[in-house]
């Protein structure tokens, strides 16, 4: 009986600590709304609050107004769909960037920054320049459903290419890791430099924006390419969370605690390529999402992947949209291009994780 | 557990030459061999995490290869030597590792005893990596406790493997950590570890198993395999070894009888 109670004790002071992290989602899942709610009424055309219930259509009058018809096709046309888009690349960056991590044991591994995402452009980009040619005439119509593919073999490619290299008999070496991502990503980008100088003007704004990244070509169709991808990919985290887990303590340990490293390696590098392709495919390339968002939650919420898992998904769709609404105000009528930003605020980040890293490394 | 004839090549090197071992429920054995001769080798063999070049591991009478990765660690616990965690994970994180899908509510007094033999409870809520290195080795010990608790109690006894568990620790913790695993191996389970401290090996195991050169030079109860001249061939070095209380203690003296003048 003194066990049972003393269990219990134990427990609540368990949750008094950092590990106070079930409120982590409902929490991140408020922000999200609130941010997205932000999202909605400001941009090129202004929907103050007080109109917002009209032009979603929730008041229910018959015969709209012609200020609600406006507010409602923005919305619902426009605003909506990139709002939503923009939530799940975010999302998608953030889980890509906590897997990656989890998987080379390194919180600066980074889809974007080894090179993974510009594989990923670099597929996507050849797929515009070919599809478009004339010998691609009959395929043009398919670009929508190849770019994400072409996308995610890009990267499923380069995530290979990457793990080849740098693991070696069960070990994984960060400082040969990130230094065949700089190349890596030095191959793609002369790749995509090549296919700038065969481009025509057309192809070459498209080229451009996949180079610096930008929620502006949202649409529905793209919302409803994402969709499927992050659902999946959340209910995959559950299932690679515990191994990711133990794999923190070596491969060798892992597997002596009964993980099934080979397949963990296999399911999280396809889950990073997919999760990375799709959401450069839509967005291009960004970068920094995915260090800054898991960083800044390990140190909240700690690092247990059941967690942080999905806790990246909705942080990273937070910042994202944060970043997507500065992004088509601050220049207002022009707009930025986000990765512009995320590199802005991303890459001090990544400095303070590299410095308190040799911070902790010297004697 | 059962091994036989097992070989290791790497390359061009025999890392193992033909060791056969067969260790049974409630034994306590201890390797010992210089550096360099296979001990961690044949660890982690017998660990299925390596594959022998030639030969073969048995477990409860079935090929340790035919067992799937969560199959093997409800049936065998193993401490590695050296674990670098990355991740700011609390020891309770860590040592909850050791109960796989298990819950913190399942397990809470099995992770709470583990902790208790270790003496890490103060430090469960600590971050593994601000640790001391002795302490995050206590913290790792413990996790594979759990483990083996977690599949003993489904499976009945199995195998604890030690691969110098000792290398950190100070010597209270040293005494500690090789009572518990002899309470583990009183209670029925089969416990092999590598141990350097020659006492400590003689002074807790039932049965020496001497490596040298990847090979099998001894194996025996300690009057058998701790003399001055097995310790002489093995380690090149001059012991003497006096008894006191009827267990036998190596005292070693200098590498060589010759002043090292020049």
């Amino acid at each position: 009986m003194s066990v049972a109670i003393g269990a219990g004790a134990r427990g609540l002071r368990r949750h008094a600590g950092r590990r106070s992290a079930s409120f982590a989602i409902p929490l991140l899942l408020a922000v999200l709304a609130a941010t997205a709610i932000v999202a909605l009424t400001v941009g090129a055309a202004g929907i103050p609050l007080s109109r917002l219930p009209n032009a979603l259509g929730f008041a229910g009058n018959a015969t709209p107004d012609s200020l609600t018809a406006r507010d409602q096709l923005v919305l619902w046309s426009i605003r909506i769909p990139r709002i939503a888009a923009t939530a799940m690349v975010g999302g998608l960056l953030a889980a890509a960037g906590a897997i990656m991590q989890g998987l080379f044991r390194n919180p600066l591994a980074d889809p974007a920054l080894v090179g993974v995402s510009s594989g990923g452009a670099l597929a996507a980009a050849s797929a515009i320049v070919f599809t478009d040619s004339r010998f691609g005439e009959t395929l043009r119509f398919l670009q929508a459903e190849l770019l994400p593919l072409a996308a995610f073999a890009g990267s499923l490619a380069t995530t290979a290419i990457l793990y080849g290299i740098s693991s070696r008999s069960g070990r994984t070496s960060i400082a040969i890791f990130l230094l065949a991502g700089v190349a890596i990503t030095a191959i793609a980008n002369a790749g995509i430099g090549l296919l700038v100088f065969i481009a025509d003007d057309r192809q070459l704004r498209d080229i451009t924006f996949w180079m610096l990244g930008s929620m502006s070509g949202a649409t529905w169709t793209k919302a409803a390419v994402l969709a499927p991808v992050l659902g999946t990919g959340l209910a995959a985290c559950a299932f690679i969370a515990r191994g990711l887990d133990l794999l923190v303590l070596g491969e060798a340990d892992a597997f002596h605690g009964g993980v099934d490293v080979e397949r963990l390696k296999r399911i999280s590098i396809v889950m990073v390529s997919a999760m990375t392709g799709v959401a450069v495919s839509i967005s291009g390339v960004i970068g920094f999402v995915g260090i800054v968002v898991p960083h800044l939650l390990r140190l909240v919420i700690g690092p247990a992947h059941r967690l942080l898992l999905p806790a990246s998904v909705l942080l990273g769709a937070i910042l994202m949209v944060g970043a997507d609404t500065l992004a088509r105000t601050i220049v207002a009528p022009a707009e930025m291009p986000i990765g512009i930003l995320t590199a802005a605020v991303g890459a001090p980040v990544f400095l303070g994780i590299l410095l308190r890293q040799r911070g902790l490394a010297a004697p | 557990m059962e091994a036989r004839g097992l070989v290791k090549r790497a390359g061009r090197a025999t890392l193992l030459d033909g060791v056969s071992l067969t260790v049974a429920a409630g034994e306590m054995v201890a390797i010992i061999g210089p550096n360099g001769a296979g001990k961690s080798t044949l660890l982690r063999l017998l660990s299925g995490d390596l594959r022998a070049s030639e030969g073969e591991v048995r477990l409860k009478q079935r090929d340790i290869g035919s067992y799937t990765p969560p199959e093997l660690a409800a049936r065998r616990a193993m401490l590695s030597q050296h674990i670098n965690v990355t991740f700011p994970f609390t020891v309770e994180e860590v040592v909850l590792m050791g109960a796989g899908e298990r819950s913190l509510r399942e397990v809470g007094p099995l992770v709470d005893a583990a902790l208790d033999e270790v003496g890490l409870s103060h430090f469960r809520e600590r971050q593994l990596p601000t640790l001391s290195g002795g302490e995050q080795q206590r913290a790792h010990f413990a996790r594979v406790l759990v483990q083996l608790a977690c599949g003993e109690a489904e499976h009945g006894p199995g195998l604890l493997l030690l691969d110098e568990p000792t290398s950190s620790l100070d010597l209270r913790h040293q005494i500690d950590l090789v009572e518990a695993a002899r309470r583990r191996a009183a209670a029925g389970t089969a416990v092999i570890a590598i141990l350097h401290d020659l006492n400590l090996a003689i002074r807790f195991a039932d049965r020496l198993v001497v490596l040298s050169g990847g090979r099998l030079a001894a194996d025996g109860p300690r009057a058998n395999v701790v003399t001055r001249e097995i310790i002489r061939d093995i380690f090149e070095i001059d012991a003497v070894v006096h008894e006191a209380d009827g267990v036998p203690y190596v005292l070693p003296q200098s590498m060589r009888a010759v002043p090292a003048s020049r």
